[in-house]
């Protein structure tokens, strides 16, 4: 078969994959979060809620596509699909288990690390072009306020991860991973690791560092007029985003498909997903529980506390490396 | 040279000419976006696949994105950006004349002095292990010549940025709005209640 044919074919299932557990990350979260607030959650269409994923999708599909007067026609209609764009395209390079038929992934890049930093980095794009070009004054403090927040908080990532990379001495994921056989890198890099996982919350614009959308004061931030269709396709952007920053935690933290324990009677493609799914938990547990941050206190958070720890750690970790050998 | 070439170098032409002639400064933006993702996919065929990613971290990723915040703070309207007493179109074409001429003739100088280099072939494929020194392009390659062979240029562009990063602070004074206002207001209030023990007396 030709490589092309291969990556399509390997693109198409992935991309189903990714859609699917999209829908059930949303079911899930809604009925985590009732249980947690002490309602059942979504339990009228089909056995436990089970088919409301397909409701939700048929109701958004039917509903009508509208754009305000003032909105600017080419980039309201386009920033959807760049936000959908830079959400689905980093896994192309996410590999998901090695086996002695090779790596299960779409493409395996030298520089996986970077190439991730650098297409979630594009991921602001869809948001802030969504908002301006909605022509009202929401969307738009939306998108400014995402555009800062973004910038900001993508630097404290990008140090955080820049310590794993020392430790494993490598920037290709799989590389990562086998290097995390004996000891998974949450342990010698834990800083590192609360950085990237307040960062990596703050980059998908969740809560507690969800003012992009904040509903108490701009009503849904950048995405109040889109409707339909469109709205759903900045959804599923939000919910594959948070599937990626799993993906990557425990890819470079927690062993990617590296069993705990020596327990190999689990195939590692099972300990990754449920590595990913323990993540997916973590970040719906907060959202039952946690405040929105107001907005001086995020960015002073950022820069004055994130990123010195961040520093200090690439710092330390690159000292320690050194001086062993 | 194959599809892998023209595609992203007929993309990097067209959103050159589509930055400097759209109509909306965030067309422009959006335009240099393209832009500068076709120069990493061209990065990227001559298998430096480091700069290729920084290319995209640190200009689409956060200098393109600042332009956008600026832009879109400014003409939050859509209505395009009308056009103020400005000489430059008399001088376009003469100037494109002029700068086609001189990159014409660095092209020839540098073609004739060296040779016209050619692409490594399939370098992406045969590329060695991740990330380790010796490979073209790669990270490893890449860091070594930075703090190596070009410490120097290297030592005083970072000195140059963090005196901007200081001129910034200075600039900017050490207050920001927010903090001011919240000393304004707790003023006001002491004010307030000194006026309300005078009025008890």
């Amino acid at each position: 078969m030709p490589l092309w044919l291969i990556v399509l074919i390997k693109s198409a299932i992935l991309l189903f994959i990714v859609v699917t557990s999209f829908a059930y990350a949303m079911l899930a979260e809604r009925k985590v979060m009732g249980w947690m607030q002490l309602r059942p959650g979504p339990n009228r269409v089909g056995p436990w809620g089970l088919m409301q994923p397909a409701a939700d999708a048929a109701k958004l599909i039917l509903k009508e596509d509208l754009a305000p007067r003032t909105a600017d026609p080419l980039l309201y209609r386009l920033a959807p699909f760049v936000s959908l764009l830079t959400a689905f395209s980093v896994y192309a390079i996410i590999p998901f288990d090695v086996t002695s038929a090779g790596t299960w992934s779409i493409g395996n890049v030298n520089a996986g690390v970077l190439f991730l930093l650098a297409i979630t980095s594009l991921g602001v794009y869809g948001i802030s072009l969504g908002g301006w070009a909605s022509g009202s004054k929401f969307p738009l403090l939306g998108s400014v306020r995402s555009t800062a927040q973004m910038i900001s908080y993508e630097l404290g990532m990008g140090l955080a991860l820049a310590g794993v990379l020392l430790v494993a001495g490598t920037t290709s994921l799989d590389g990562i991973v086998s290097a995390q056989r004996d000891l998974w890198f949450f342990i010698p890099q834990f800083v590192a690791f609360v950085v990237y996982v307040v960062t990596a919350i703050a980059e998908t614009n969740r809560v507690p560092f969800d003012l992009v959308e904040a509903e108490t004061e701009l009503v849904a931030g950048f995405h109040t007029e889109y409707s339909g269709l469109r709205f759903g396709l900045f959804f599923i952007a939000e919910y594959v985003n948070m599937l990626t920053v799993s993906c990557i935690a425990s890819l470079l933290f927690f062993g990617g498909w590296n069993a705990p324990f020596g327990w190999t009677w689990l195939p590692g493609i099972v300990w990754f997903l449920l590595k990913v799914a323990a993540f997916m938990f973590f970040y719906i547990w907060l959202r039952a529980t946690l405040p929105r941050f107001r907005y001086d206190r995020l960015m002073a958070f950022g820069w004055k506390v994130l990123l010195p720890i961040a520093t200090l750690n690439v710092v330390v970790t690159a000292v320690v490396i050194a001086l062993k050998g | 040279m194959s599809a892998i070439f023209w595609v992203p170098a007929i993309v990097l032409v067209a959103s050159a000419v589509w930055t400097v002639t759209a109509s909306k400064p965030v067309y422009s933006v959006v335009a240099l976006l393209l832009n500068f993702v076709a120069l990493a996919v061209l990065f990227l065929t001559l298998s430096a696949e480091f700069l290729a990613m920084i290319q995209l971290i640190v200009y689409s990723g956060a200098i393109l994105v600042l332009f956008l915040f600026v832009i879109a703070l400014l003409s939050s309207g859509v209505a395009p950006l009308s056009l103020g007493p400005n000489r430059l179109p008399r001088i376009v074409a003469p100037a494109a004349i002029c700068v086609a001429v001189a990159l014409g003739l660095v092209l020839a100088g540098v073609a004739t002095s060296h040779g016209i280099p050619a692409p490594p072939r399939a370098a992406y494929a045969n590329a060695g292990s991740a990330g380790m020194p010796g490979v073209f392009g790669s990270v490893g390659d890449f860091g070594k010549a930075l703090f190596t062979t070009y410490l120097l240029p290297f030592e005083v562009t970072a000195l140059i940025l963090m005196v901007a990063v200081i001129g910034t602070i200075v600039l900017a004074g050490d207050e920001t709005p927010y903090v001011a206002s919240r000393r304004r207001a707790e003023q006001n209030r002491k004010a307030m209640r000194e006026a309300i023990a005078r009025e008890g007396d």
